[in-house]
């Protein structure tokens, strides 16, 4: 395949960017969407050029590392990470753009890879749980009803991969928080900081300037986990409940 | 083992929630909840137009009388529009600041173009401005009757009369209307949303709520002038 790329470069986070165009050949449909800029880089470092820089790490969909917009979509036209993206989805010839995640939280280290320390930031203020540490307890010991465990599962999926805010017109957390706050909130394991979970990581949320949330949808239909929209409402309902057990003290 | 001691205060209930996203979300849910519940006994309301002069006028006298002889002349429509007017403020105030946070979020556009299901929250701001200039004129025409033609006072159904048999009166009660209409229909499943009632199981029914909630609002009130300038009420 023979592709027109029309790809972000900046050189620093103060630096103006554009968008830059480069010719690739010989790209093979089996080729993962990572491998076709790796080809692209290693000809523009045999022409002396700087390489795209680009976030990766697992290649398997599991790490939530790759982050690119593809033609305007977080991470492509499928519903999956970009690292399993395949060049089949595109045609010889195509012309494709692509651009880092956008949003104010979100600012571009360089080229492609943006800084989403704001999403370590509000795992940090809340996404843990009290345990003793030690030996493992016995995994019967406590009890989980089926359908917190599937909740807690469906919801443990999320890896904090960022497409939710790149996809959403108003930069904004609330799919990743949802995800996170949900997880534990069901479990009770997590029950000892139910309310200071949620109150501790949407006030995180706000402080790192996301956006809030008017239920477009964007970010659900992004997300390559699959984390349902109405995990904000969820969410939304244990952050309520908790302002009334705990507002004002 | 020891654990990360949380030291000062937590703000108070009234600063948390307005000073949250998710909590100013909730005070225009509600907020907009109130004027959806006025709405619905309004539009009742005007339909008694189409049972003539006597029965319309009547009905607005005994709104004023309303709880009478406990509550004074006109206190019970007072006590409706304070709450009324605290519920426009707040979620016209809320849709602002919200609205300035989530476009400084999002400062820099995407090169390549497609289109997006943002739709919804653009018609929530561009209809909300329509229905915020809406009310000040419906005011001005209908309640002091300072841009009524007619502006009989205590005599509402020849005023509503004055106002549907001029051009610019049916257009823009039309295209407010429907403002209505597009806002309910997003608006109301968002506040469901918003105030964590919806779930998966739940969606389709709310959906289905919030666009029949739409329909008959704007058909109740858009059949008012459709019968003024087709004579059926003259
Ligand atoms: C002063 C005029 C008004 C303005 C400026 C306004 C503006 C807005 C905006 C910007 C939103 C948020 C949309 C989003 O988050 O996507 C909204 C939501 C809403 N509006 Fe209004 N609106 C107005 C009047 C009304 C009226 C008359 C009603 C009554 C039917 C209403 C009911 C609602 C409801 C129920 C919501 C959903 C709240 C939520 O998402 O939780 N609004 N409005
Ligand atoms: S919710 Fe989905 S899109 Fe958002 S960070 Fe988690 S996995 Fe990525
Ligand atoms: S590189 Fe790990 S998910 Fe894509």
């Amino acid at each position: 395949m023979r592709l027109n790329l029309r790809v972000w470069r900046q050189q620093n986070p103060g630096a103006p960017g554009a968008m830059v165009t480069y010719e690739v050949d010989g790209i093979s449909r089996d080729m993962s969407f990572l491998e076709m800029l790796d080809t692209l880089n290693e000809d523009l470092i045999l022409r002396g050029e700087d390489p795209v820089a680009f976030d990766h790490d697992c290649r398997e969909g599991i790490c939530g590392a790759c982050s690119l917009v593809i033609n305007g979509d977080a991470h492509g036209p499928e519903r999956t990470t970009t690292c399993q993206l395949h060049m089949r989805s595109f045609a010889d010839g195509d012309t494709i753009d692509v651009e880092p995640w956008r949003a104010a939280a979100f600012p571009v280290v360089k080229d492609l890879v943006v800084d989403r320390g704001a999403f370590d930031r509000i795992i940090q203020a809340g996404g843990y749980i009290t345990a003793p540490t030690g030996s493992a307890p016995e995994a019967h010991a406590t009890a989980v009803p089926k359908a917190d465990a599937d909740s807690a599962f469906e919801h443990a999926e999320c890896i904090g991969c960022g497409a939710c805010v790149a996809a959403c017109p108003n930069g904004s957390a609330m799919l990743f928080t949802s995800a996170k706050v949900n997880h534990l909130n069901v479990l009770p394991q997590g029950s000892p900081e139910r309310e200071t979970r949620v109150l501790d990581m949407v006030a995180r949320m706000d402080d790192e300037g996301f956006g809030g949330c008017t239920l477009t949808g964007e970010c659900a239909t992004a997300c390559p986990k699959g984390i349902p929209l109405p995990s904000i409402a969820a969410m939304n309902r244990e952050w309520l409940r908790a302002v009334r057990k705990h507002g004002g003290n | 083992m020891a654990l990360a001691t949380r030291t000062g205060r937590r703000p108070s209930t009234t600063r948390t929630l307005w000073d949250s996203t998710v909590g100013k979300k909730s005070v225009m849910a509600v907020s907009g909840l109130i004027m959806l519940g006025y709405l619905v006994v309004h539009m009742l309301g005007n339909l008694k137009i189409f049972f003539g002069a006597d029965e319309f006028n009547g009905y607005a006298h005994w709104l004023r009388t309303l709880g009478s002889p406990f509550l004074h002349h006109e206190w019970a429509l007072w006590i409706v529009r304070v709450v009324l007017l605290a519920a426009v403020v707040g979620h016209a105030v809320s849709a602002y600041q919200l609205s300035r946070r989530d476009i400084k979020a999002r400062p820099v556009k995407y090169a390549h173009k497609r289109r997006r299901a943002s739709y919804a929250t653009r018609t929530m701001r561009w209809g909300g401005i329509i229905l915020a200039l809406f009310i000040v004129w419906h005011l001005l025409d209908l309640t002091t009757l300072t841009v009524n033609e007619r502006a009989w006072a205590g005599h509402p159904y020849q005023n509503v009369l004055a106002t549907f048999s001029t051009w610019y009166g049916n257009t823009i009660y039309i295209v407010a209307m429907a403002a209505v209409g597009l806002h309910v229909r997003h608006g109301f499943w968002s506040a469901a949303q918003t105030l964590g009632a919806g779930n998966a199981r739940r969606d389709r029914a709310l959906k289905f709520l919030a666009n029949a909630l739409a329909l008959v609002l704007f058909t109740g009130f858009v059949s008012v002038p459709v019968a003024v300038m087709t004579g059926v009420v003259s």
